[in-house]
């Protein structure tokens, strides 16, 4: 690897531009693709960029041959970024094991005797209201958005932005009861019945968790289960309609 | 904990204080291997080393073969599985196959 591809790399990732580094296997030679240009020795090579294009909207690195030469197609996407909103106790628990599994966790809470740097170690935390704080961050679809706060003032607006964006998932803490009444507070919203189905509610997996830490793991057991099924639909073979 | 752009990072940092580095990269697999194509192992030319390739089993090989390509400056491609004659050596216990691409980084 050339010292400029990775540099070129850690730019990218600064920037959560995703990127494919193609190496050709025979002599290491490189050629960087992202999703609307190419740099490098065979930039110009269609096969090959198309090819690489396929692998990063799958998210999925792998060895391809082309006209007898056999690439490696690294793919490079931005990490999964996770917002949580709500700097409360299970954000406290969630927030560490998320970035234990890579994702870039931003904990948002308006409220300032919560949302402070002392009861998040480590963890990016923003004093704001999350629809504006979503705006500035801007939601793409490796973006997870977790409500925890209980109060519909602050977690209703998040849940309204993100569910106007194709973050890859979306979910809020609450009973079935609360679920139901939210429901109908976003529906005065505008919210369709079809645009709320996306909210997962009660949030998590059904493992009995109890804990803040037990919930952290139920939710976020969800969020790697409903990742993995997506990429898994995205890189299923298309079956022709009969 | 080790994903791909720390393991650049770290590349970075050796690279930066002078060090030879090489990078081993899983480019694919077959049946149940521990650790999925695309995984980095960083070796730099003490043997130190950042990321993975498998589950412990071949990264003793990979640290050996990357300090030899920091030593020459050329790639190698490598296999580990059961059906190589390694198999009792460095092979993969569980009965999967691995390719490596080891390559210094300049």
């Amino acid at each position: 690897m050339k010292s400029e591809t990775l540099a070129a790399l850690q730019t990218a990732r600064a920037q959560r531009q995703a990127v494919t580094l193609a190496t050709r296997l025979n002599d290491a030679a490189e050629t960087l693709i992202y999703p609307d240009k190419a740099d490098g020795e065979f930039a110009d090579d269609a096969a090959l960029v198309a090819a690489a294009r396929r692998a990063m909207a799958i998210g999925r690195s792998e060895t391809v041959e082309l006209g007898g030469q056999k690439f490696f197609l690294n793919v490079y996407v931005p990490p999964a970024r996770l917002l949580i909103v709500g700097a409360v106790h299970i954000a406290q628990s969630l927030a560490p094991m998320a970035a234990m599994l890579d994702f870039d966790v931003t904990v948002v809470d308006p409220r300032g005797a919560w949302a402070t740097g002392q009861r998040f170690p480590g963890v990016k935390v923003v004093q704001e209201w999350a629809d504006e704080a979503f705006d500035e961050m801007g939601l793409d679809v490796s973006t997870a958005v977790v409500t925890l706060t209980h109060d519909p003032k602050l977690d209703d607006p998040a849940l309204e932005a993100a569910l106007k964006t194709d973050v890859f998932y979306i979910g809020a803490l609450g009973s079935r009861r609360t679920h139901a009444k939210r429901k109908d507070r976003l529906a005065e919203a505008g919210i369709t019945d079809e645009q709320f189905a996306r909210v997962h509610g009660p949030i998590g997996l059904n493992i009995g968790a109890k804990s803040p830490a037990e919930i952290a793991v139920s939710i976020l057991g969800q969020i790697v289960e409903v990742r993995a099924r997506r990429l898994e639909a995205l890189s299923a073979p298309k079956v022709a309609a009969a | 904990m080790s994903d791909a752009l720390e393991i650049l990072d770290q590349v970075g940092k050796w690279k930066a204080s002078g060090k030879g580095v090489a990078l081993a990269t899983v480019i694919v697999t077959w049946g149940s291997s521990p650790r999925p194509v695309g995984s980095q192992l960083a070796v730099d030319d003490s043997g130190a080393m950042m990321g993975s390739v498998s589950g412990g089993c071949i990264e003793g090989a990979v640290v050996k073969e990357a300090l030899a390509s920091i030593a020459d400056g050329k790639p190698r491609l490598l296999d580990f599985g059961v059906t190589d004659e390694q198999a009792w050596d460095v092979g993969l216990a569980c009965g999967g196959k691995v390719q490596v691409f080891v390559e210094k980084v300049n």
